[in-house]
């Protein structure tokens, strides 16, 4: 056996032994190159993994804080509530994507099967409200009003209604205390989207699904110091979600609480008697229009003129705040915001716009005192005032003959601005401007902060306009197009709109004579707003200083440790002398005394020699509506400024409400005397409300019944049929029965946490 | 037989001490393997390690004794090493003619774990119940006793120098021989092990030297059965989504696919050095589930990372290096074959458990050689070292 080797092994089976040797090695290669991509290649990605592996996080909403008014009474808490809630994640593992489960559900809580198919659908753009704009994680609120009954019902047969939970939460609740819900100004939440939580993702606040934001008004000013921050407890778990440990762990900080330097109780006043004058405006006959005053819109101001600091701010139409609260039905939302709704959402104060009228006067005089013209000069008063074939009247008033500045104001006498301003911008160059134009009309406009934010401390507010050059050039620039398109249009016999359009197209750049006439009495295309106005009478009122106007009066840690208050702060001053801001005062107290509102003040039983109260009244015309009601006053201390759109004249419309406002303010009684017992607010609020050791605020309520000074001092109407009052006693019992209703729902809600801590 | 056999033996002319003769340098002792001995231990160590950590935190089996899987362990590789030793001190030639009686046993065993007498564990019926809490795989014992049946009858003509290969009746004889226990092991069923084993008769039947024509019929043969076993629905269902989740790693994870994803995940997170012993949060967490067992590899890849997993390899390569050294440096056919044997063991049951642990092979219930917990597989694998280190340490009959 000759090829057999010493081994006694032929070739064939070396050769085979071989490439044993040799796939086995290339085995553990394979083994070695496919560790390497695993773990070095693809390390980072399975890293990330056994982190989301092991690590649960629960997470613990922040109570979010209140706000208080000025005396610590809340106007924004929270409240517990019943909320049942289904889980979509849960709801589309089963078979008919939970269909069977909500139908179930809507029987128990006794609503339609649709309404609640409809809550839990995902908003996108094809799905109107109602559909949750929220984390589709989230679980998603149905009903957080459910009756203790109902709530057991699901909880004990849990295995009817999976993805389906009931329990207490805590939910903002506006309390509406002295029934002043002040909806506009604290705005409103509602739950945050997969864009926001994505957007704060790596901010100093994240946001958590489960959060809602403030999406106006205080609530979304103050947002991020009243969310304060969710905790989260990271858990380490095994396979079977046992918890191992704990990680890195942040606990839950409840928000910071916003005292506010709105009175409750003067809010609630300054409500009612803005919607009564309202009511009464539509009674009133419109001889210019034909028809009743429609009083579609109003606001109301009540100011502090050295601080600026708001103390009530009041728009209608108005609407209830709660409704947004766990949810907002797509009924309620239509009413907020359809077409029909006349946008109760709108805070009118601070984003309703209309031209000032009369009570622009004061710029104007400050313009003209300003251009050279004496205070006490003498300007003719005249029934009317003609330029060219045109004829400006003197709406409000009469032919005085010769007077001076002051007695223009007081008797707001049309014809004495539009002299004046009529010289100015012959002086300024006329049809040709001359360059570097003084505009002193403008400019003091400006200087008075009109055409600009004042920086009140709520969201979106409007900057109005001042009509000036550089304005009418762009708004030219902007509309020539159409204008000269629909001149075009006319050809040789054109309509009185063409005609108009053909005008524009050609001159709509510039200032004619008769844009600088009508708007030195606040006509035309001057647009201010409530808030704006309140800021200039302010001022007038505290020596000139144009104050910033916030709500925000402090913001207070939940340990009640850290007072952080915030300080007024003024964003200019009014460019007047001192001895014009006195004659000024002086003239706006007689407007009060025996001018155009001495009939709602000092005609009227107000006892100026103790408080002294000014007043400028306007009418504004707006062009194809009825006119403008603005009533601006002021005492040492505030100022309160109401507008009424469509509502009637100044001191006609506006007049009763503010004296109203006055008098509870003050506890004036009918008969003039004061009595500081019934006074709401004589001096303005300067301290905070007492923080108690535990960090909570003590509130300081009125023991009065609630409403009483409104109730009191409602303005009654010139002759009050008796359907109103029917309708009034009907409304405000239905205010107690909620309130019983609540109150019984709090109660059984007690019970059911006893009960459910018992099962467990 | 030589003098030095009779030395061994103690009946040799020159009469030395028990120690002389363990360390006299041509002691059987001295020529063992060395490396392959050192490469096992330090398996063994890192094993011992990786189970304790994969094992001290589970309650639920560990009966709240941090240390219990660790201990038995332990116990278990001393036996192993000491059963080594008795092989390597029985010498491969003796056990030779012991072969028919050892494989009749085993066979016995794997026939009684299909009676009563047997556990199910994880849906396979593959262990037979000793009592007082002692269990046997029996298949493991089988792995043995099939190379050394196969390699006897292969090659008994050859090594008496009869025939240059074994002939076709000598290879039936041997393939008749292995299917019995295979298709027994089928029917628990142990998958795992019954792959271990096609892998083992077609390296002994090329190591046998049988002809090519066998060789080539065995590769189709395997086919063929694997299309019936799975055509004729002898597969559990949870053997069959093994498969599935292989192919398609991400299909349900928190079901069949789970296993593999988890483990991927342990191994992948580990790193180039790991999340450090016992700091593993896929293995403290227990996500994978038989880490101490199957998927001992994921507690080392996550823990010690690709350094460790890398040594793992390493270790495991030197040491089937080593037997390759001793199946080419063997005298006679029969110890040729059982060295082919059980590198074709370890080197695909090592293949086959890392592999599924990194998602490159489907899931079969395989222990890893040296590492895993399981004191059958221990014993087992430690003897075949054993069958290997006497293949080394007895030289040739002198001719």
């Amino acid at each position: 056996m000759s090829n057999i080797p010493e081994t006694g092994r032929t070739s064939r089976v070396t050769i085979r032994l071989i490439a044993i040797q040799v796939l086995v090695m290339s085995l553990l290669l394979t083994l070695g190159g496919r560790l390497w991509y695993l773990q070095i290649r693809n390390g980072d990605e399975y890293q990330k993994e056994a982190k989301g592996n092991h690590v649960q996080q629960v997470v613990e909403p922040a109570v979010r804080g209140s706000i208080l008014d000025s005396r610590g009474v809340p106007i924004a808490d929270n409240e517990t509530r019943l909320v049942v809630s289904a889980s979509r994640t849960e709801l589309m593992k089963q078979d008919d994507e939970g269909e069977a489960v909500l139908e179930r559900l809507a029987k128990v809580l006794g609503m339609e099967a649709k309404t609640v198919k409809q809550k839990v659908r995902l908003c996108d753009a094809k799905t109107p409200q109602p559909c949750w704009n929220g984390s589709p994680y989230q679980p998603i609120p149905v009903t957080d009003d459910a009756k203790p009954k109902q709530a057991l019902q699901i909880r004990e047969r849990s295995e009817d209604f999976p993805g389906i939970t009931a329990e207490p939460e805590a939910v903002r609740r506006y309390a509406a205390p002295y029934g002043a819900n002040t909806a506009q100004a604290l705005g409103y939440l509602s739950p945050v989207t997969d864009e926001e939580i994505e957007k704060a993702k790596d901010t100093d606040s994240p946001f958590l699904p489960s959060d809602e934001i403030g999406r106006s008004g205080l609530e979304r000013t103050y947002d991020s110091k009243l969310r304060g921050s969710s905790g989260v407890t990271r858990y380490e778990v095994d396979n079977l979600g046992r918890v191992m440990g704990e990680a890195e762990s942040e606990k839950a900080r409840p928000g910071s609480n916003l005292v506010t330097s709105i009175d409750s109780r003067v809010q609630a006043v300054a409500e009612t008697q803005l919607d009564q004058a309202m009511k009464n405006a539509r009674k009133e006959f419109d001889k210019n229009t034909g028809r009743n005053y429609k009083a579609d819109a109003g606001a109301v101001v009540v100011m502090e003129n050295k601080t600026g600091r708001v103390v009530s701010m009041a728009s209608n139409p108005e609407y209830d705040p709660n409704a947004w609260v766990g949810g907002i039905s797509g009924k309620e939302y239509a009413k907020l915001t359809g077409k029909d709704s006349n946008y109760p959402l709108l805070n009118r104060s601070i984003q309703g716009l209309s031209a000032p009228g009369s009570i622009f006067k004061v710029i104007s005089t400050s313009a003209a005192v300003k251009a050279g013209y004496p205070f006490n000069g003498n300007y003719e008063c005249s029934s009317d005032y003609k330029v060219g074939g045109q004829v400006f009247k003197n709406y409000e008033s009469k032919g005085y003959g010769d007077i001076g500045l002051g007695r223009a104001l007081e008797v707001s006498c049309d014809t004495v601005f539009y002299r004046l301003a009529h010289k100015e911008w012959k002086k300024d160059g006329g049809n040709m401007p001359k360059k570097g134009a003084r505009d002193h009309f403008y400019k003091t406009a400006h200087q008075f902060g009109l055409g600009e934010k004042t920086g009140i401390d709520l969201p979106n507010e409007v900057s109005g306009r001042v009509p000036d050059r550089e304005w009418k050039k762009n708004y030219w620039e902007a509309n020539k197009d159409a204008w000269c398109k629909q001149a075009e249009d006319g050809g040789d016999n054109p309509s009185y709109a063409e005609k108009i359009a053909k005008e524009n197209c050609v001159s709509g750049m510039k200032m004619r004579a008769g844009d600088s006439i009508n708007y030195s009495i606040g006509q035309g295309d001057t647009l201010v707003t409530p808030i704006q106005m309140a800021t200039i009478y302010g001022a007038l009122g505290n020596g000139g200083t144009l104050y910033d106007p916030t709500l925000g009066k402090a913001v207070i840690s939940p340990d009640g440790k850290t007072v952080n208050e915030i300080e007024p702060t003024s964003h200019g001053k009014l460019p007047l002398t001192k001895k014009t801001l006195g004659q000024m005062d002086k003239a706006l107290q007689g407007v009060a005394t025996r001018g155009s509102a001495a009939w709602r003040f000092g005609e009227a039983g107000w006892p100026q020699d103790k408080i002294k109260i000014r007043a400028k009244t306007g009418t504004a015309e707006v062009a194809g509506k009825q006119t403008t009601s603005w009533l601006a006053t002021y005492t040492d201390d505030f100022t309160v400024v109401m507008t009424i759109s469509q509502g009637g004249t100044g001191s006609g419309a506006s007049g009763p409400a503010v004296r109203n406002i006055y008098d509870a303010m003050y506890g004036v009684g009918e008969d003039g005397g004061i009595d500081k017992k019934k006074a709401l607010l004589p001096k303005p609020q300067a301290a905070l409300p007492k923080i108690s050791k535990d960090g909570t605020i003590v509130p300081q309520r009125d023991k009065r019944p609630a409403d009483d000074g409104a109730k009191r001092r409602v303005a009654e109407p010139p002759a009050e049929s008796p359907e109103t009052r029917r309708e009034a006693q009907a409304a405000r019992h239905e205010g107690e029965r909620q309130q019983r209703q609540r109150d019984g729902a709090r109660q059984a809600r007690t019970t059911l946490q006893i009960a459910g801590g018992e099962r467990r | 037989m030589s003098t030095r056999t009779f030395a061994l033996d103690g009946y040799g002319p020159r009469k030395r001490s028990a120690w002389n003769r363990l360390t006299a340098r041509d002691s059987v002792v001295w020529r063992m393997d060395w490396i392959m001995l050192l490469s096992g231990t330090v398996l063994a160590v890192i094993g011992s390690l990786l189970v304790y950590s994969a094992t001290r935190n589970r309650t639920e089996l560990n009966q709240g004794d941090p240390q219990y899987f660790l201990v038995r362990h332990i116990i278990s590789l001393i036996v192993g090493v000491a059963l080594m030793g008795a092989t390597v001190w029985l010498g491969h030639r003796r056990l030779r003619s012991a072969v028919p009686v050892l494989y009749g046993v085993t066979v016995l065993l794997a026939l009684a774990v299909l009676t009563p007498l047997g556990a199910t564990i994880n849906g396979s019926r593959a262990w037979l119940n000793l009592g007082g809490g002692f269990t046997v795989q029996p298949a493991e014992f089988i792995k043995i006793t099939v190379i050394l049946g196969m390699a006897m009858l292969l090659a008994a003509k050859v090594d008496a120098g009869d025939r240059e290969h074994p002939d076709h009746r000598t290879v039936l004889h041997a393939l008749g021989m292995a299917a019995l226990p295979i298709v027994i092991i089928l029917a628990m069923p142990d998958l795992g092990s019954v792959m271990v084993l096609v892998m083992i008769v077609l390296a002994v039947l090329l190591a046998s030297g049988a002809s090519n024509r066998w060789v080539i019929g065995l590769c189709l043969a395997g086919a063929l059965g694997a299309v019936l076993v799975w055509a004729l629905g002898l597969l559990d269902e949870y053997q069959i989504n093994r498969f599935a989740a292989f192919a398609n790693p991400a299909l349900d994870p928190a079901g069949v696919g789970y296993n593999t994803n988890q483990a991927r995940i342990a191994i992948g997170s580990g790193g180039l050095t790991g999340k450090g012993l016992f700091e593993g949060t896929q293995t403290t967490g227990q996500f994978v589930p038989e880490q101490q067992t199957d998927f001992v590899f994921t507690v080392a890849g996550e823990e010690l990372g690709f350094v460790g997993g890398g040594l793992i390899l390493l270790l495991l390569g030197v040491l089937i290096w080593r037997a390759c050294r001793i199946a080419r440096e063997s005298t006679s056919l029969y110890s040729t074959i059982v060295a082919s044997g059980v590198i074709a063991w370890f080197a695909f049951q090592a293949f086959e458990n890392i592999g599924m642990t990194l998602g490159i092979m489907p899931v079969a219930g395989l222990p890893l050689p040296f590492v895993s917990y399981g004191g059958t597989s221990m014993f087992a694998v430690w003897i075949a070292v054993g069958l290997l280190q006497s293949i080394r340490t007895q030289k040739p009959i002198a001719a």
